[in-house]
């Protein structure tokens, strides 16, 4: 279906990628769009790859995004991000923190973490952001808040206004944790 | 009206709420779990964390028949655990509106199977209203709490992983307070021996049949017309399939899965001219067209096992060419793994180093299974590691308990496994029980339970006393340690092991995800003494890697600090340093 925009959040579980995409959920309901997110939890929560689908249009009917269809793939980790790639459309954007976090096989041996990630996905999206949001977390005051640093850099490939974002981290985020998130918001947008 | 963003299962408790609801009782099980921790928020609903499914139903049973609109939430599986006052309630009915969620997880996405609960409704007698979004999984279960009422049934949402944990926009109503509805003693009613429950059984008929006929003309399936080249049959999370990828074709949405609505088949059928029934799981639908003699296509398009996927149907039925995900053969899987820190970790590490088989069990400690830890031999359903490990003795002989154990959860243990040890001592077998003590519900996300010191409300609420717990039950020797010391634990395995008679032992640690200090050191590796044997990496903690140099290292954000890692090494490379 067109008119349909599909954000696709991948990272790894613990990482924050379902709080980035209640912020997001926000905002787009905000700017009038009917929102639908998907995600998978139970299992994900011990280390495990995870995937929040978010789709947002004026009438979104699936909650769940189809391979080589998503408009923006935000990922929390260099792993994972190739793992999802075969669901980003053709033309579409790639945000990538450069995290790199070592799964079991490869902590056992029994697998290698690929040392050409980044060759790679720059082979399939030539303009792919590949960005140190972990440095930029911990410039804002805790490394927890990369997801809202990456939330930051998404929103410059959004037409939503920086006024709705902060509305949204505000309404979303623990109170005690709102001004290192809009510091770490602001430090993503730059 | 106020909108808002919920999950499924956060609209079903919104749904409570509005309805005027008493009391929700359910154990928490993916993707269930969410709906009573939602309920538990509003301080007009009475809601609970019971011991297991079937406690949970039989509490929400007694609020019904007092005069209450009651509900009993779980996933699947914990229908079955539940399915002994299922079937029986349903020739009882109810006084205050009773239902029940069953949560199903095509696809297993956190499941031991994927049973398709439609069939369970229609084995009990008992109508299921299967929503299709968050919006409807607050108007139908409102709806399913009048319909209760006026048709003196219980009524089964269900839901499904997707319907349970997909977020889309909700419209919120205002509470209706439903007072009690007062109660009359009616023992030909809920008292269900024999001679009452023959006539309640030809009741329960009658009741289905006057539902039946109001299915037919109600608004909870409709027909879409729209192209009549193609007609599709479908409910739940599919419907919003086909409408993304068949956005011509005409659909027979159905909202009531159970009894299903013979007349409407009928008319779409002879409306359109190619049907299809597009399910999940089982042919419920398919085969209930197939039996009015409609000609229609399905599993044998679509797969009997997982779920199925919006440019699967494009693709299959729309003719569009399927984007097929290249294969990630080159891409090393992730799994869920043991949290670094986790109190389980120590534990499978001595029951694989002593090779012993592992009579596992639902739990975050399923996990144990992968490799590296690799120890565990069967997991079937909650609570049947004692059983299963009871009946390996009893078959193989006696000398099968000096190198098997049985290894479960307390809150496992709590919910079916403590039957099992009863019978180990009635039954006078040997197996040694480790209940790994962390005192909370942790796989399903930190639940508290029968053994926490708090209730679903967050107060605080007697704890259970395993030791003895376990004395009363007659189990002689019952042995705690702390996981963290491989050392006691190890001994104390042993001692278990060689006791001549039944043996617990109780592992007790929190869970590592709960403690909140932070370490006031730090693991390193000393790279002169680390000579590269990988022991260390046995014990699959997602803090240790291994370097270029042949060297362990420890990723200092993952480290938790519980030290195993520097008891296991026999070479003293790992060192405690001040945490800076």
């Amino acid at each position: 279906m067109t008119g349909v925009n599909n954000i696709l959040i991948v990272g790894v579980g613990g990482q924050g990628t379902i709080l980035a995409s209640r912020i997001l959920a926000e905002v787009a309901i905000a700017g009038g769009y009917q929102v639908k997110i998907s995600e998978i939890h139970g299992m994900s929560q011990r280390g495990g790859s995870v995937m929040t689908q978010l789709r947002f249009a004026d009438e979104v009917f699936s909650p769940v995004i189809e391979p080589s269809t998503a408009d923006i793939l935000l990922s929390f980790e260099m792993l994972e991000a190739l793992r999802a790639l075969p669901y980003l459309k053709e033309g579409g954007e790639l945000i990538v923190s450069k995290q790199e976090l070592l799964p079991m096989p490869v902590i056992t041996g029994t697998a290698q973490y690929p040392a050409d990630i980044a060759e790679r996905l720059l082979s399939v999206v030539p303009d792919a952001q590949i960005v140190d949001a972990l440095s930029l977390a911990k410039k804002a005051g805790t490394v927890k808040a990369v997801n809202v640093v990456l939330l930051g850099m998404l929103s410059r490939h959004l037409p939503f206004d920086e006024n709705s974002w902060l509305q949204a981290i505000r309404k979303c985020v623990k109170p005690k944790t709102v001004e290192i998130n809009l510091k770490a918001f602001a430090l993503g947008r730059g | 009206m106020t909108t808002q963003l919920m999950t499924g299962n956060e609209a079903v408790a919104r749904a409570c709420y509005e309805a005027g609801v008493k009391l929700v009782s359910a154990y928490p099980g993916t993707p269930s779990t969410e709906i009573t921790e939602n309920a538990a928020k509003y301080d007009e609903v009475y809601a609970e964390w019971a011991p297991n499914e079937k406690v949970a139903l039989e509490v929400a049973i007694g609020a019904s028949i007092i005069g209450a609109r009651s509900l009993a939430a779980m996933k699947h599986v914990g229908l079955n655990v539940a399915a002994d006052p299922l079937f029986t309630i349903a020739y009882g009915g109810v006084n205050g509106g009773l239902v029940i969620v069953s949560a199903d997880d095509p696809g297993m996405h956190s499941s031991q199977n994927e049973q398709d609960n439609r069939l369970i409704g229609r084995a009990a007698g008992v109508p299921v209203l299967e929503p299709s979004d968050s919006a409807e999984a607050l108007e139908f279960t409102k709806t399913a709490f009048s319909l209760s009422e006026r048709f003196d049934m219980p009524f089964i949402i269900r839901l499904t992983t997707r319907t349970a944990h997909s977020s889309s926009l909700v419209s919120l109503g205002e509470r209706k307070e439903k007072p009690l509805i007062p109660y009359k003693k009616n023992e030909k009613k809920f008292v269900m021996m024999p001679a009452h429950a023959r006539p309640r059984h030809l009741d329960l008929e009658e009741r289905l049949s006057s539902f039946m006929a109001y299915v037919e003309g109600c608004g909870l399936n409709r027909i879409e017309w729209r192209d009549k080249k193609i007609g599709v049959i479908c409910s739940g999370a599919v419907y919003n399939y086909v409408k993304e990828a068949l956005p011509c074709a005409s659909i027979l949405k159905i909202g009531v899965s159970y009894p299903l609505p013979a007349r409407m088949f009928k008319e779409f059928a002879a409306g359109v001219k190619k049907l299809y029934v597009i399910e999940e799981l089982e042919p419920m639908m398919e085969d209930f067209a197939r039996s009015l003699g409609i000609k229609c296509q399905g599993k044998e398009l679509f797969s009997i096992a997982g779920e199925i996927m919006p440019w699967e149907i494009a693709s299959k039925i729309g003719g569009k060419e399927q984007e097929m995900l290249p294969a990630a053969a080159e891409i090393p899987a992730r799994p869920p793994v043991m949290c670094a820190g986790c109190p389980h970790r120590g534990l499978f590490y001595l029951l694989g180093k002593h090779k012993l088989v592992v009579s596992g069990d639902i739990g975050c400690y399923t996990l144990a299974c992968s490799p590296p830890l690799s120890a565990m031999d069967t997991t079937i359903c909650m609570g049947a590691s004692i059983g299963v490990a009871h009946g390996m003795e009893k078959a193989a002989g006696e000398d099968t308990s000096r190198h098997t154990v049985a290894v479960l959860g307390e809150s496992t243990f709590l919910h079916s496994g403590m039957t099992g040890l009863l019978n180990v001592v009635y039954n006078q077998s040997r197996v040694t029980t480790i209940i790994l003590d962390n005192s909370i519900t942790a796989m399903t996300g930190h639940q508290h339970n029968p053994a926490s010191g708090k209730n679903a409300k967050g107060q605080t609420a007697p704890a259970v006393d395993f030791e003895q717990l376990c004395r009363a039950i007659g189990v002689k020797k019952v042995l705690v340690t702390d996981p963290y010391d491989l050392q006691a634990t190890e001994a104390a395995l042993t001692e278990c092991l060689e006791f001549d008679g039944p043996a617990v032992l109780i592992t007790r640690r929190p869970c590592a995800l709960l403690v909140k200090e932070l370490p006031s050191a730090a693991l390193t590796v000393d790279n002169k003494k680390c000579t590269g044997c990988k022991t260390c990496l046995k014990l699959g903690c997602p803090a240790l890697g291994f370097n270029e140099e042949g060297k362990a290292f420890i990723e200092q954000t993952q480290c938790a600090f519980c030290g195993l890692c520097a008891e296991i090494c026999r070479f003293d490379a790992i060192n405690k340093e001040a945490a800076q």
